[in-house]
């Protein structure tokens, strides 16, 4: 069985003076929220989509479930956790609590701010991870990665040609995904930035799905713009 | 939700667009699964439309032959999950005595606007018809061309006279062999006589009670009906030999799209009193007729899928561009995209 996790737990710190947090802003004509709900929805393989939000936007983001898509027993929306993983075990603990879970369950988690995402991104996500136990999406690093410990002085500089740059959905086999996050101590699960780290740090092979410029990470002011350029085309 | 649209902006340029889609009451999404390159769709990649036309239509998503399964239905016609064939032609009025196909505000896929090379196609659920999961998806993906055929054979029923037992194709491409094959299915005890110019495409119509190569027809052969599938100038020729051959107040279905005005014999056409008509396009009664001899005729599937000389697997645009030029240099038969994109 294969579950979609939206994590939106996020309150937009980065996207500058904004009432709401930005997945709750306006791409065209809908939240961006709504798009990427919509692109999981629309694909019958997943059984639930479970959206993780902050606490007091669980109610909202049902309104607005209701209103774009309208009434169905697909989509779930349930709480977030305080960092990113923890989001992504109450996906987890979501999932076990209501299913029987073994070895074939899945789960694919993407951030709430990417609709650009495409259909062959959450296919190729699901074969993977059905086949490989885990799977990052990732373009080519178009520009040169600078490393800097202390941050005042480069430390190295990495070969592009190896570099990648990390979009989402990483998408997990949900079991061998609990037993890694379980086996971390306090101090790895503080280093983690995203949930494909907790397969690599145990040494776990994570397969790459090639991901597209084009769905990119809704974070910034100037993203939003970016991106409703890129929805509305060069012609206008 | 926001649809990606893989779109030609200029001969063999394919770009990504993105436009906004609403799951509404009134919209059934398909996901295009299996798709088929049509000549039409050839010409634009090629970038051998008049430059006027091109820079009218263009950017525009390619394909109107394909087949895909439902994914949303806001309608309530059909069920997620189902296969079906995905109709090109999208009538905005109904007119009793004119066909949808014929209607000049009737819109077409990949002509008037976006074709199937979309994540997601949104349609009116009448421009779609359901078909069993098991049919082949590769000689399902052209179905559209085969209910061109089919189109032209219910029209020709319409306008003949009952003589119809020695039925001339004339044109030994793709649209000859499915016109022809399905001649044999309509009129299961009529002679089928095929005329080309190239043996080793002849060589395929195994179907057909003769082929002939036109330059080789014994002088005594004569049809009662004709279809000309030939397009192009050469059509030309063929209408002539068509006109010679042909028994008194015999009709003619035109089927071959030529770029150029073609000259005919009318003062033939006026001694035999023949009917000469067009044929194009087809509606979704067509669809349904198509849908229902591929489904009942297992024989018919075989025939077709040896029309299937190329497939090609489509998850990246350069897959798209490989797919269309491994088409252009294709002698005979189809190329079919498996759309993983």
């Amino acid at each position: 069985m294969i579950f979609a996790a939206i994590l939106a737990g996020g309150t937009g710190t980065r996207m500058g003076n904004v009432e709401k947090p930005k997945q709750y802003m306006l791409l065209g004509d809908k939240p961006i929220i709504v798009h990427t709900i919509e692109k999981f929805f629309v694909n019958q393989k997943f059984e639930k989509i479970l959206v993780l939000c902050p606490k007091t936007w669980i109610k909202p983001t049902m309104d607005l479930v209701n209103t774009y898509i309208g009434d169905n027993n697909r989509i779930e929306v349930i709480e977030g956790g305080k960092l990113r993983n923890d989001t992504i075990m109450n996906a987890v603990a979501y999932v076990e609590e209501h299913y029987q879970v073994d070895e074939d369950f899945i789960l694919v988690t993407h951030d709430s701010v990417r609709p650009f995402l495409t259909h062959r991104i959450i296919e190729e996500n699901i074969e993977y991870a059905q086949r490989y136990g885990a799977c990052d999406t990732v373009i080519p690093a178009s520009d040169t990665i600078v490393e800097s410990v202390d941050g005042e002085s480069i430390s190295s500089i990495p070969n592009r040609g190896q570099m990648y740059q990390g979009q989402t959905p990483q998408s997990f086999r949900i079991l061998k995904l609990k037993e890694l996050y379980q086996s971390l101590s306090m101090e790895e699960k503080l280093i983690l930035t995203d949930a494909a780290k907790i397969f690599v740090i145990r040494g776990e092979k994570v397969r790459l799905v090639e991901g597209e410029v084009d769905n990119i990470k809704i974070t910034y002011p100037y993203d939003l713009k970016v991106a409703n350029v890129i929805l509305r085309g060069e012609e206008e | 939700m926001i649809n990606t649209l893989y779109r030609l902006v200029s001969p063999k340029h394919i770009e990504i667009y993105y436009e906004e889609l609403d799951l509404s009451d009134e919209t059934v999404l398909v996901r295009p699964t299996y798709l088929s390159i049509c000549k039409a769709d050839q010409r634009y990649y090629q970038g051998t439309r008049e430059p006027e036309i091109l820079e009218k239509k263009l950017p525009m998503a390619l394909i109107h032959e394909g087949i895909g399964e439902v994914v949303y239905d806001g309608t309530g016609s059909f069920t997620p999950g189902e296969v079906v064939a995905m109709i090109p032609n999208t009538p905005t009025e109904v007119v009793d005595t004119i066909g949808e196909n014929y209607l000049p505000t009737s819109k077409f896929r990949s002509s008037g606007f976006d074709g199937y090379l979309q994540d997601y196609v949104a349609f009116n659920p009448n421009r779609l018809v359901k078909i069993e999961a098991d049919l082949n998806p590769l000689v399902a993906s052209f179905t559209e061309l085969v209910s061109v055929s089919v189109h032209s054979i219910l029209r020709m029923d319409q306008f003949a006279h009952q003589g119809k037992d020695v039925l001339g194709v004339w044109g030994d491409g793709t649209v000859g062999y499915i016109t022809a094959l399905l001649l044999k299915i309509f009129y299961p005890h009529a002679r089928v006589l095929v005329f080309g110019k190239n043996q080793d495409k002849l060589s395929y119509f195994t179907f057909a009670d003769e082929a002939y190569l036109v330059s080789e027809v014994p002088p005594d052969v004569v049809v009662d009906q004709a279809f000309e599938c030939v397009g192009g100038q050469k059509s030309q020729l063929a209408i002539e030999q068509i006109i010679r051959r042909i028994q008194p107040e015999g009709t003619i279905s035109l089927l071959g799209v030529s770029e150029y005005p073609v000259p005919i014999n009318t003062r033939m056409i006026l001694e035999k009193g023949l009917r000469i008509y067009g044929s194009s396009r087809s509606s979704r009664e067509d669809f349904e007729k198509s849908i229902e001899i591929l489904e009942t005729y297992p024989e018919v599937t075989d025939y077709l899928e040896n029309l299937v000389v190329a497939v090609i697997r489509v998850r990246t645009i350069k897959d798209i561009h490989h797919a269309f030029e491994r088409d252009y240099q294709l002698n005979f038969g189809k190329t079919v995209l498996i759309w993983d994109k």
